[in-house]
């Protein structure tokens, strides 16, 4: 696409990244086949054999039109509008599919390219409705670009008769995508999409020639968690997004650079933003770890920022209503609840959302306040090495190099839902690798096939101390380049101890025969953006001991995911709740503190592989919410325990003092201590007798999964769509 | 579903889905035309994603997603077959099956269709029912045809002037005689007679 830059392809590391189909490099592998020259526009450039036209192009700098061609999908070719001249060929090539040969000279500015291109513009248009003032691609369309760039300076189209262009029937594909299929340049890249990456078949063309529709033919929606990147991959304005339809022109928004905090995985993100609102989230492209694709919840849940906020702090009344009140009275009464908590009975839980700066001053707090009780609600054994070593609860192979490996185990872990594009890159290894793929769990619609291996946790026991006899067994201990990712729901049970300690010992056992020594194995997949900088801050997984000992004062910081209930706790006891979504937490709190989306705040998040990321201030927070960590420091000072930071940088010295990793951003430290952790661990190797069962096992059980996908009306339609699609006949 | 499954086996390993033109000819003989459930059927025998059945039945015209009629008659239009008076015949047809090009007639016997080049120029013009191609044809033999059709007789098909296949009607203007013997006009020294040459 043209509005991303076409030298796009030139920042990319590598030149096998920029061809993301063909292999890439291994150091075991034989070296890559000699270079040879060809000359764009008379420009030299060395390239591989194999390399497109285009391709070559981009190594110089020579932009050649496309609409079809996209880095990361097959190749098409058939808009056309990427023809060029070749020397001594007696017609145009269409640069994308066209490899180039030694010497090729091309020229991309001839008279005839020019031509060409001017012919094909001209052909697109014939058809296209030119609506632009009425589409919401205008600003943003390849098409508008390109006939600006490329196209002729004046029409030869007169339809004195109006006799029509060619009308095509809008589809309706769901509740995320709009279609005006009249605008449709049959560039085919949402159906390539839909079939490479997405892995739903329900694309396609139908009828051919004049009456050629793209469409999925039958009344069908469009069921992927990865359906909002058509809407970026099309050219033009068929495909645009229904719940930002006629919101914004793109040179009204400001754009600020962030990252999404609803799966584990901390895709790199655009926040669109008008009069501090949000108007729409966009992919930025991370190539190790988004790519350029975002799932749908991260897209689309963006409208739950405005719903169901807290905007005010709050306080029960005496008939128990929570009520308005200042800033003041809420944190007096907050303070006066800690002060008066004996340590041993004062709990903090932090949920899903928590950002590290407010989790290291709540720690802090906690801490002087002469209590240990700090927890996050996703559980985590601390049997063996616990908690301890960095290395037992991340994604150690990386999200990019899972896309390298050649055989894939999947312990209780639906990625297709827990990371969408952790599933994509394994689909994409699964595709162009012929990487298998084996699944211990319920059986699931991964969007791949995969050896389901069985779902009790007994198998997992038989493959860690090698008497398995399942074919798996002997692919993994073929397999160079193994990953097994252990789902972090599977350690909430009671036999999750063992079933870590399984999963350690089969992928230590593995890592230790392969030849590639930097190769990582073990995985750990996290369920949310919060739990790996929790645990790396030093918080305890799990509220399970604290709550059995009748906590006084419970302060929790946006824990909504229902661990922690009234029922559960002493009639007397005060819950605090600081968080920005009116959900579980703060409808069974006392004292209501309003907290920053991530969206409103300068904040760490540390994704499901350790790599720390910040998210940006886009707009500010709602009414007289504040930032997070603020609030706490704010509520030290009442306190009388005044914690020593004043400023961000402050809070985040704060963080580089408890991990460096927590503040380099963007960068992920390569973890050690497998062996230490497999010691450790061996002890735990207790028989396991329970199923292994995923939480998210349908596309329905997707879409709302923390307070701002179950506050957004358009997570709530998608929900309503895939149950009403599942009744449909197609 | 047997005939389906021995196509199947036909095709080499990994490209069943080959054989999509096949099932679904064979649909189109047994119901006459190809509704969505046979598509989805289709589908799942071959293991294909529907949609790809659905773009291969849109995209030939010889998969007809209606019900086109007991009789299915394709009338070319291509340029020997204009030249030679297929509009003539078109009139012709609509006017005994009773129905207009694209239509069904009210007893849903016939279903008539313009179809470009069936690859009969040469005994233009050219309309073909169902399986069977009726060549040479003048207006009276498009409704000798059609009521022989009605009446549920089948018309012997092919050229309808009476001469044999694409031959001349006027008779062979050449091949009058018979074919050379091997090693016709061939170079002496490459005679079969002439061994031991070094060319065994």
């Amino acid at each position: 696409m043209l509005r991303q830059p076409l030298t796009r392809a030139l920042k990319l590391s590598s030149p096998a990244r920029a061809a993301p189909l063909a292999a890439r490099t291994f150091s075991a592998q034989p070296p890559a086949p000699e270079k040879f020259e060809v000359f764009i526009d008379d420009k030299p450039v060395q390239v591989e054999p194999g390399t497109t036209i285009l391709q070559a192009a981009a190594l110089v700098g020579v932009e050649i039109p496309r609409f079809c061609y996209h880095e990361r999908l097959a190749v098409a070719g058939n808009c056309r509008m990427c023809l060029v001249e070749i020397e001594k060929s007696p017609k145009p090539a269409a640069a994308c599919a066209m490899p180039v040969m030694k010497g090729m000279r091309v020229k991309t500015n001839s008279d005839l390219t020019k031509k060409a291109r001017e012919g094909v513009m001209e052909f697109l248009l014939v058809n296209h409705p030119l609506d632009c003032p009425i589409c919401d691609q205008g600003g943003e369309c390849d098409l508008q670009d390109q006939s600006m760039a490329f196209g002729s300076d004046r029409s030869r189209f007169t339809d004195i008769h109006f006799s029509g262009k060619r009308a095509v029937e809008d589809k309706d594909v769901g509740p995320l995508i709009k279609t005006i299929m009249t605008r449709c340049i049959h560039c085919t890249r949402c159906i390539r999409f839909a079939s490479e990456v997405a892995g739903v078949d329900d694309f396609g063309t139908t009828g051919r020639g004049s009456d050629m529709q793209v469409g999925t033919y039958v009344e069908k929606m469009f069921l992927s968690e990865l359906s909002g990147n058509i809407i970026d991959l099309c050219p033009v304005g068929a495909l645009t997004s229904k719940p930002y339809s006629f919101a914004a022109r793109p040179w009204e928004t400001r754009r600020i650079d962030s990252v999404d905090v609803l799966d584990p995985l901390g895709s790199n993100i655009v926040v669109a933003t008008r009069t501090n609102e949000v108007l729409r989230i966009l992919p930025r492209t991370n190539e190790e770890i988004n790519e350029e694709w975002l799932s749908d919840k991260s897209r689309f849940a963006c409208d739950g920022l405005k719903r169901q906020r807290l905007v005010t702090p709050m306080m029960k009344d005496s008939r128990g209503n929570l009520t308005p009140v200042e800033w003041e009275d809420a944190m007096v009464a907050a303070a006066r609840a800690l002060q008066n908590c004996p340590p041993n009975k004062l709990l903090a839980v932090a949920g899903d959302l928590a950002d590290a700066e407010s989790l290291v001053a709540l720690k802090d707090l906690v801490n002087r306040l002469g209590s240990e009780n700090t927890c996050t609600e996703q559980y985590f054994p601390l049997e063996g090495a616990g908690i301890d070593l960095r290395s037992s609860y991340l994604c150690n192979t990386k999200i990019a190099n899972v896309e390298d490996s050649d055989f894939v185990l999947l312990i209780g872990a639906n990625t297709r839902f827990e990371a969408p594009l952790l599933n994509a890159r394994i689909r994409k290894a699964y595709i162009h690798k012929d990487t298998d793929v084996a699944f211990i769990g319920p059986k699931v619609d991964l969007t791949y096939d995969y050896t389901h291996v069985g779902d009790s946790a007994s198998v997992l026991k038989d493959l860690a101390s090698g008497t398995s006899s399942h074919e798996v067994m002997k692919r993994l201990e073929a397999a160079k380049r193994p990953v097994v990712i252990l789902g972090a729901d599977q350690l909430k049970t009671p036999e999750g101890a063992a079933i870590l300690a399984y999963t350690q010992e089969l992928a230590l056992r593995l890592q230790d025969k392969l030849e590639d020594k930097s190769w990582k194995v073990l995985n750990v997949l996290q369920r949310t953006a919060s739990q790996v900088a929790a645990l790396d801050i030093g918080y305890k997984p799990g509220v399970g001991p604290v709550l059995q000992d009748g906590p006084q004062v419970v302060y929790l910081l946006g824990a909504d995911s229902g661990v922690v209930s009234r029922d559960q706790l002493p009639k007397d006891a005060v819950v605090i709740y600081q968080g920005h979504h009116g959900d579980v937490g703060a409808a069974m709190a006392d004292i209501v503190l309003p907290g920053a989306a991530y969206t409103e705040k300068r904040a760490t998040y540390v994704n499901a592989e350790g790599r720390a990321q910040q998210t940006l201030a886009a707009v500010t927070p709602p009414g007289k919410a504040r930032d997070d960590w603020k609030i706490i420091r704010a509520l030290s000072e009442i306190i009388g325990e005044r914690l020593p930071y004043d400023s961000l940088d402050e809070v985040r010295d704060r963080l580089s003092q408890i991990s460096p990793a927590l503040v380099t951003y963007g960068n992920v430290e390569n973890n050690n201590y497998f062996a230490q952790a497999r010691a450790l661990a061996q002890s735990l190797q207790k028989p396991v007798s329970g199923k292994v069962d995923v939480q998210l096992k349908q596309l329905e059980d997707f879409f709302m999964t923390d307070t701002i996908s179950r506050a957004s009306p358009t997570m709530a339609k998608c929900v309503q769509a895939v149950l009403k699609q599942k009744q449909s006949k197609y | 579903m047997k005939r389906i499954q021995a196509i199947v086996q036909n095709y080499p390993e990994g490209s069943q889905t080959s054989a999509i033109s096949m099932a679904l000819d064979i649909v189109q003989r047994q119901i006459g035309w190809i509704p969505i459930s046979a598509m989805h059927k289709v589908a799942e025998l071959l293991s294909m994603p529907r949609m790809r059945v659905y773009e291969w039945a849109t995209f030939y015209t010889m998969c007809k997603r209606e019900y086109r009629g007991k009789y299915n008659v394709k009338i070319c239009k291509s340029l020997p077959c204009m030249l030679r008076g297929s509009d003539f015949i078109i009139r012709a047809v609509e006017d005994a099956t009773g129905c207009c090009a694209g239509g069904l007639s009210d007893d849903k016997m016939f279903g008539v269709d313009l179809v470009e080049c069936q690859g009969a120029c040469v005994n233009a013009p050219v309309i073909a029912i169902d399986d069977d191609y009726y060549e040479d044809l003048t207006v009276c033999d498009v409704y000798n045809i059609i009521e022989k059709l009605r009446c549920g007789d089948i018309p012997p098909s092919g050229p309808q002037g009476g001469r044999y296949a694409a031959e001349p009607c006027c008779g062979l203007t050449s091949l009058q005689t018979g074919p050379p013997p091997p090693g016709y006009c061939i170079q002496e020294a490459l005679r079969q007679d002439k061994k031991g040459d070094g060319c065994n």
